[in-house]
């Protein structure tokens, strides 16, 4: 089975032919010409509890030539629509935003402006504008975002190049994450894990593979590096919705921490109309929490003072209605009261064996999560 | 053992002092503190007698000046004015240049640039101070003949000392050349001669100055206007700003016989009912001879005067330059793309009439970086010296330009591409010092020039704004216009319409959205703006005036060749 069969190509194409005839159109009937475009800001974002997801809303917002702060990024806006008609036409390889990026960039005649200027950052939110406006994901664009992600465990995959991917050999650097997971291109094989464990960073995962913690403990050991690009978070989520493995999330305790376990369980704000396809709402925050630093002795010495943007960052989360559960709302108020944040790098300090022989077995006998 | 000294002994060594004497030493009060300021003080004076001359003759200025340097001498200049004035007549000649303190214009109160009759003489003074040079003095009066004289003053007796003097037949024409030579300093920035003929040649656009600088420089400083400023008139002193010395003197020197009839003949708006209730109120008889009247009468008198009501002095004697001419002047002067300029009616200040102009100059070639440039401006000479004394300048600094899309910090001067000229003309200005550099902050002067200020400030900031409006739309245009082409070849590429059809509907669409606005523009710019820049004034150089220049300039010389003979050499002595 193929996702990206010609027909779901063809679909793409059309609705991007779409976009033009209808502006087109307006331009016939004399009107000045506009693109609807749905806005992606916090105000058109809610957070939906039957699903545990942050949705995107239905606010549009008209984006038209004859404005002067919108002109550019209007011309922009078709510039990107009518590339990825062609890439999807052609058959072109998938390109990444930034490759994107360069083949839109010229300078336009008779000016000295650029269509786009040096930043990436102005064509970013235009493709994704687009991927609203198409309704498609950009994987299925043909774009793919650099994936930082590495996992390791008994999984086995099919790729779309016809390689069969064994992650429980892929040795000390574990396995590479690649940009498209989608099904066809990374088909399931064999998995005999128990469930996913997820740890915010590198250094970490690669102790805990060193030490075999997935062979141990049984599961799929990956990492995000951090803030998670698009492709972990949709590999997560198929984990999790087509292999039913529970998930847990493990990262430094400090706001920005838990907001990567909320990226990976509901979603992010910018993509919010992603969720739907790249949310884990089973995960669990296995920690670290604010409880632990107590119930694990953690020293004083692996303690840092939090600053005044984390302090920031606290109040900014616990006004997210994602987190407006009593646990978390509790969990951010001690965080404040304790002070100090704690990196999970630093519990090297009670001992190298502490989390993978017991922090981690302990946690999850006692189911000792945040939800 | 101190020696008595008595006041015989004293007395002997009291003695009066001359007016030259007393300038020998205070030359500073007169604008002679150092070199580059005597310099300029020279030139302004006799610039200002030849078009005083000419206003009162009413004869279109022509006034030719000339600096050259003196060989041999580092700060030796020789000063040449000439103008196409009335000429003065043979017996005053010497008097006019060669004693100080004579003139026609300290008894009376008319407009006019000179007041006290000392500018030139003083000048004399002090070329022959700094150099020991005589001056050397042309006169035509149209009688066919012209006189020269060769004059100093004996400062001790302030009288004129005539070296030699000469007629010479068969000089047709009219008026009067000036030659001196002092020490001076000569420079070309601020409160430089070439600033003050500039200055002059805006507020007074009927005249055509020519100057020939140091280096040889030819500047002509064309006439804009073919009709000089009504003329002004004299009037009678008015009680309100009279003092008992000027009343005392008044009573000795009248003619008239009786009280009643000095106060109607010698004084203006003195009526019926007047000076009815002022008799009543210093206890004086009408019949009373002016002559016999004591000095503590005086005194009652005066104080009755000032105390009764009487109606402001007339006002039509002041000789306004007026809107269309100010405007003229900084048009030819700085080329700006707009002007603004409010003749205010005449006002009065201490019994004396005045009234203030004011022109503001925008854009085009002025300076964009910087403060603002200030002119001012007393019956019509500019005020180089001591701005911030003046009461000009106060109603200037306390004048919120915000308010006509201008910036300005609290208590200085507007920024931007801007002009202010000001000028306040008045049969006496009430000027702070002897230099007559600033005007004396009267309140009702000050609120005058704001009123002025606001006026004028009103046009430039609608002008303003509208530029700006303008500007944005125009920007915004060609914004919309610059990413056509990319977006019709998006849209041709999603329709597979042809591109060059989608550009034209993207074109039209366009003008006709925005397209209006260039002629929105044009409507709303100053018609002189548009006329300027049609005719070039504005944007380019003036290449078409610089070709006049050349050959105007022979004619003028032709002028002067015509009746001075070349004996250079030889009155240089």
């Amino acid at each position: 089975m193929t996702v990206k069969t010609m027909n779901e190509s063809e679909e793409i194409i059309e609705k991007l032919k779409t976009i033009g005839k209808d502006t087109l159109k307006e331009i016939n009937d004399g009107k000045s010409p506009s693109l609807n475009i749905i806005q992606r800001s916090l105000n058109n974002v809610y957070f939906d509890k039957e699903t545990g997801l942050i949705m995107l809303g239905d606010k549009q917002q008209k984006r038209t030539y004859f404005n002067i702060n919108q002109a550019k990024k209007f011309m922009q806006t078709l510039l990107v629509t009518k590339q990825i008609k062609w890439i999807l036409e052609q058959n072109q390889p998938a390109l990444s935003t930034r490759q994107l990026y360069y083949t839109l960039k010229h300078s336009i005649p008779g000016t000295r402006e650029n269509t786009f200027d040096d930043q990436q950052t102005e064509s970013d939110p235009i493709i994704e504008d687009v991927e609203v406006m198409v309704d498609a994901l950009r994987e299925q664009l043909k774009l793919i975002a650099t994936p930082n992600g590495v996992i390791a465990g008994a999984l086995t995959v099919k790729e779309s190049t016809g390689e069969t991917l064994d992650y429980s050999k892929m040795g000390s650097a574990g396995g590479a994450i690649p940009p498209i997971v989608e099904k066809g291109a990374f088909e399931f094989k064999s998995c005999t894990a128990d469930f996913v464990l997820v740890v915010e960073k590198y250094a970490v995962w690669n102790l805990l593979n060193q030490q075999k913690y997935w062979k141990n403990a049984n599961c799929i050991l990956m990492t995000g590096k951090g803030q998670p690009a698009r492709s972990e978070r949709r590999l997560l989520h198929r984990l999790s919705h087509d292999l039913k493995l529970p998930v847990y999330i493990f990262t430094d305790l400090d706001p920005w921490g838990y907001y990567i376990y909320s990226v990976y369980k509901q979603g992010s704000i910018n993509l919010a109309f992603f969720s739907e396809k790249a949310g884990c709402p089973n995960a669990k925050y296995i920690g670290f929490s604010t409880k632990d630093v107590t119930d694990y002795e953690i020293p004083k010495s692996a303690h840092i003072k939090l600053n005044d943007l984390d302090l920031k960052r606290i109040k900014e989360i616990s006004g997210y209605d994602w987190f407006k559960k009593p646990e978390w709302q509790k969990e951010l108020s001690n965080l404040k009261k304790l002070g100090v944040k704690v990196e999970q790098d630093a519990l090297v300090a009670k001992s190298i064996e502490f989390t993978a022989k017991e922090y981690l077995p302990n946690k999850l006998e006692e189911k000792d999560f945040l939800n | 053992m101190t020696v008595q000294i008595t006041a015989e002994t004293l007395a002997k060594k009291h003695k009066s002092i001359s007016i030259a004497e007393f300038f020998e030493k205070n030359k500073h009060l007169l604008g002679y503190e150092n070199l580059q300021k005597s310099l300029l003080t020279c030139i302004r004076e006799a610039v200002d007698n030849s078009l005083d001359a000419c206003e009162d003759a009413r004869i279109l200025p022509n006034v030719y000046i000339e600096i050259q340097k003196i060989e041999g001498k580092a700060d030796g200049f020789k000063i040449i004015v000439e103008d196409n004035g009335p000429g003065i007549v043979k017996a005053n000649i010497p008097k006019v240049f060669g004693k100080l303190l004579y003139g026609s214009k300290f008894h009376r109160l008319k407009q006019s640039r000179g007041q006290q009759g000392i500018g030139i003489s003083a000048a004399v003074l002090y070329s022959q101070l700094t150099t020991g040079k005589a001056a050397k003095v042309y006169s035509k009066i149209g009688d066919g003949k012209i006189q020269i004289y060769e004059l100093r003053i004996d400062t001790t007796k302030n009288e004129p000392e005539i070296i030699s003097e000469n007629t010479l037949e068969g000089y047709e024409g009219r008026g009067t050349r000036i030659e001196i030579s002092i020490k001076g300093k000569y420079s070309r920035g601020k409160q430089s001669v070439p600033e003050y003929l500039q200055e002059t040649a805006i507020m007074n656009p009927f005249a055509r100055m020519i100057f020939v600088d140091p280096e040889n420089e030819k500047f002509d400083f064309e006439r804009a206007v073919e009709t000089l400023p009504p003329e002004s008139k004299e009037i009678k002193p008015h009680p309100a700003g009279l003092q008992l010395g000027v009343l005392i003197r008044m009573l000795e020197t009248t003619q008239s016989k009786n009280l009643t009839s000095f106060l109607s003949d010698e004084f203006s708006r003195m009526g019926r009912t007047a000076i009815t209730e002022i008799l009543l109120k210093s206890e004086l008889g009408g019949k009373t001879k002016p002559k016999k009247i004591s000095r503590d009468d005086a005194d009652r008198l005066l104080n009755a005067m000032q105390n009764v009501k009487i109606q402001n002095p007339p006002t039509n004697c002041l000789s306004a330059v007026g809107e269309d001419a100010i405007k003229e002047g900084l048009k030819k002067e700085l080329r700006p793309e707009f002007i603004s300029s409010v003749t205010r009616p005449p006002s009065v200040y201490h019994g004396n009439p005045f009234l203030i102009e004011v022109g503001l100059a925008y854009g085009g070639n002025l300076e964009k970086e910087g403060a603002a440039k200030l002119f001012r401006y007393a019956n019509k000479v500019p005020l180089l010296y001591e701005q911030s004394a003046c009461a000009i300048t106060k109603s200037v600094l306390q004048n919120d330009w915000k308010r006509y899309h201008l910036k300005q910090s609290n208590g200085s001067l507007p920024i931007g591409p801007l002009a202010i000229s000001i000028h306040i003309a008045s049969v006496w200005v009430p000027y702070t010092s002897e230099g007559k550099e600033a005007i004396a902050s009267y309140s009702v002067i000050i609120k005058e020039v704001k009123l002025a200020l606001q006026e004028a400030g009103r046009k430039l900031s609608s002008y303003l704004g509208k530029k700006k409006k303008a500007g944005l739309q125009e920007q915004k245009k060609s914004t919309f216009a610059r990413y056509i082409g990319e977006v019709a070849e998006a849209l041709s590429n999603l329709t597979s319409i042809p591109k060059e059809d989608i550009d034209v509907k993207l074109q039209a669409l366009l003008d006709e959205r925005i397209g209006s606005i260039g002629g929105d523009i044009e409507d709303m710019q100053d018609d002189d703006y548009k006329k300027d820049k049609e005719t070039g004034m504005i944007n380019e150089k003036s290449e078409p005036v610089a070709e006049e220049t050349q050959k105007e300039i022979p004619k003028q010389k032709t002028l002067i060749d015509n009746y001075i003979p070349d004996d250079d050499g030889e009155n240089n002595e």
